[in-house]
């Protein structure tokens, strides 16, 4: 087989990866939808069926109760609950996919901003004889903060409202409503039984006045991330490699991963934060020379001047720097159990780089329940809030909503070195 | 041209990223950031084909440097002698250090004891990696775990936590969002990073074959005497002996995984070149560790249990 010939097991086109995330409780039968996709994209093994189908007969189910799929782990199971985002996977030959499943209790909303951070795309469950509720209101409210691209709200459980289309229109228009209020704009609505099967990979027999894509017809088309805003280049500095061998005596060569924007021999950097400008000499991936590397490549880059640079350093065009910020105001997921509140000092780590930080202040917290604003105090676990921080060293930030990469960071307790906060620069 | 246009044309140009090209690099950063956050990291190689990707890996994220980290295996004196031949031959050619610590050494000290001298030792492998943890100082250890191997390791992080004992807490594990690692830890404790939780077993073999990667020869089809055993085919060997009444087949088959001869099967296969075996892996019907591995048939939780052990 020649390189250039497709893999077996994939066919010609591949349309790479795309991340998404469920959001919805086991009532709204999310569960069960997940095991549906890949039951019906046959991703689901002889022996992982047989374990659910015994598991069902033993609860006394007749047919394979697909939410045991979803099933964690032995510590969740003696607590009869879900701690943590699960990640799972399939492909269809085309695709290759990685679901994010997130428990949807209200005292979760840490997981869901957890599983939403790398999501390109958001299904949010909706049950069809409920209609929108406030943990709708919720899950849209987190998965637009979070800057997911695009919602897909799925409307399940049409089986038991007779698959019927004023239900579905009529769900659409009151999620219109607030949607719009949020400023969401790029959602798409599909109704459907999970059960059943209906529009999930197949169309079924039940919905024929529905004339929109099945699931997973709106996964196979749907755009990744990166592929649609013209974004700058940044390029944090992961690593400096200097080998000072006799073969590669000079070779500095500044190891990371383009995160967003693309970068060609040629063009102006500028290194910061010491704000010296040189060009691109070669980029390197392995013993390959690239042209260019867009946006999501671990690459090696090489630079015509002797530049001092070091882990932490962020390379960037020499005509669109970010800001360098040694205040930023941020909304901030709080993660751990005692709570967040002015004057508490902690490090912040974002791209490759961290420093200390002050709250100077929480201007308010935002009730995801009612979406509204409460102003000042504090905030406790799960709560998310707008927030002031001094910093000690300057960061290289962009705002969120338009770069996911240098607008994100991460907050760590000094004292236990836990992750304690999750913010978006604003 | 306008500036806009100059950007749209170099983006038309730039190719996009397939999905082998996504979990590689996605791989590449997760081991710059082990070594930019860590200083005494190890990479856990065994002559199997997922930590051959990782060996694969490192080069693309460090080279012309040296690796920044030791290889580290942690052998139970019961591999298959084609793994081990490999496992030297591969360290060698890239010409970085590995260091092999024995389970059986473990069991000379006393800190290992097995409940019958048949006992797989496959789960005391953890009781000798905390100890070369400990006598080398290893902050880190890579490992090339996958989440869709098991569903204990579906929820495993990219960076998990181990405290001093080594154990995994499920239920104390730090949130990891966007690509942002945390793997500061305090002396005694330890980072487990897993850069290719993502991959899939297919992923695993496309991108052997993308590569061009070589693996020991157990993993092609070749003719072995095999008895069947609970619905698993038990390789005849000094280790694993026939038990009275089974009958010695002759059959051509393959191995998924390799490790301790006393708990990994092969599966019936004539694939017999690494497309072959895509092909398979495409259309098998039966998970990687339900087909080969004695060890998580006992119970759902065995590798929750021997996680929280400190197993990888």
């Amino acid at each position: 087989m020649s390189a250039r010939e497709p893999l077996p097991g994939l066919q010609a086109e591949d349309h790479g990866l795309l991340r998404f995330l469920t959001c919805g409780s086991v009532d709204d039968g999310k569960s069960t939808l997940i095991g549906r996709l890949l039951y019906d994209s046959k991703s689901i093994l002889a022996d992982a069926l047989a374990t659910i189908e015994r598991t069902s007969r033993k609860r006394g189910l007749e047919a394979a109760d697909l939410s045991l799929l979803t099933d964690g782990l032995q510590a969740e199971r003696e607590q009869g609950i879900t701690i943590d985002v699960a990640y799972r996977y399939f492909s269809t030959g085309t695709r290759k996919y990685i679901i994010a499943d997130a428990p949807g209790h209200e005292q979760y909303t840490r997981n869901m901003v957890t599983a939403a951070s790398t999501a390109d795309l958001a299904i949010i469950l909706v049950d069809a004889r409920k209609g929108v509720l406030t943990q709708t209101r919720r899950h849209s409210y987190i998965a637009h903060l979070v800057g997911i691209p695009h919602l897909v709200v799925a409307i399940n459980k049409m089986d038991l409202v007779g698959y019927s289309r004023e239900v579905f229109e009529q769900i659409q228009q009151s999620y219109h409503e607030f949607a719009a209020s949020l400023g969401i704009r790029d959602v798409r609505f599909i109704p459907l039984s999970a059960i059943n099967g209906d529009m999930v990979v197949e169309r079924g027999g039940n919905l024929a006045w529905y004339e929109g894509p099945t699931l997973l017809e709106l996964l196979e088309t749907a755009s990744a991330a990166h592929s649609e805003a013209v974004e700058k280049f940044r390029f944090p500095v992961q690593y400096v490699c200097r080998p000072r061998t006799a073969e590669h005596h000079d070779f500095r060569g500044y190891m990371g991963r383009v995160e967003s924007g693309d970068i060609a021999v040629g063009d102006a950097v500028q290194v910061l934060p010491s704000g010296r400008t040189t060009r691109v000499r070669d980029i390197r991936l392995l013993d390959q020379s690239l042209p260019q590397a867009g946006s999501e490549r671990s690459v090696t880059l090489l630079l015509e001047d002797e530049v001092d640079i070091s882990r932490g350093d962020m390379i960037v065009k020499a005509d669109e720097p970010p800001r360098s910020a040694k205040q930023i105001e941020a909304m901030v997921c709080w993660l751990a159990e005692g709570p967040l509140e002015a004057g508490r000092k902690l490090v912040v780590r974002h791209t490759t780089r961290e420093t200390r930080a002050l709250v100077a202040a929480i201007e308010y917290r935002q009730d995801i329940n009612e979406l509204k604003r409460v102003s000042g105090g504090r905030l406790a676990m799960n709560d998310i809030g707008s927030v002031t921080f001094k910093l000690a060293q300057p960061l290289f930030v962009d705002p969120y909503r338009e770069n996911r990469a240098t607008g994100a960071f991460i907050l760590i307790d000094e004292a236990t070195n836990d992750t304690i906060g999750a913010g978006m620069v604003v | 041209m306008t500036d806009a246009l100059l950007q749209e044309r170099r983006r038309a140009a730039a190719p996009a990223l397939d999905h082998l090209d996504w979990l590689e690099a996605e791989a590449i950063h997760i081991l710059r950031e082990v070594a930019g956050q860590c200083s005494n990291p190890v990479l856990l190689f065994s002559g199997g084909k997922d930590s051959v990707c990782l060996l694969r890996l490192a080069e693309k994220a460090f080279r012309p440097g040296r690796f920044p980290f030791l290889l580290l295996h942690v052998d139970t004196g019961h591999n298959y002698p084609e793994v081990t031949a490999f496992r030297d031959k591969r360290a060698a050619e890239l010409g970085e250090r590995l260091i092999v610590r024995s389970v059986e050494d473990s069991m000379r000290r006393g800190t290992v004891v097995l409940k019958s001298p048949g006992e797989s030792r496959n789960k005391h492998q953890s009781v000798t990696l905390l100890e070369a943890i400990a006598e080398f100082g290893f902050d880190a250890c890579i490992g090339g775990a996958r989440r869709d191997e098991e569903k204990a390791r579906a929820k495993e992080r990219v960076f998990s936590f181990r405290d001093d004992f080594g154990q995994w807490d499920p239920k104390n594990q730090r949130p990891e969002l966007w690509s942002l690692y945390n793997a500061r830890i305090h002396p005694g404790e330890n980072i487990r990073a897993f850069p290719i939780s993502n991959w899939t077993e297919l992923d695993v073999w496309q991108y052997i074959a993308r590569e061009g990667l070589e693996l020991p020869p157990i993993y092609f089809a070749h003719t072995r005497p095999v008895v069947r055993r609970n619905g698993a085919l038990v390789p005849v060997t000094l280790l694993t002996p026939p038990l009275s009444g089974e009958r010695i087949e002759e059959v051509s088959v393959r191995f998924r995984t390799v490790g301790d001869i006393t708990c990994t099967a092969p599966v019936e296969s004539v694939a017999a070149t690494v497309e072959q075996i895509i092909v398979e892996t495409a259309e098998t019907t039966i998970t990687e560790r339900g087909a080969t591995r004695l060890d998580d048939q006992i119970s759902e939780a065995s590798m929750e249990q021997r996680k929280t052990e400190g197993y990888f």
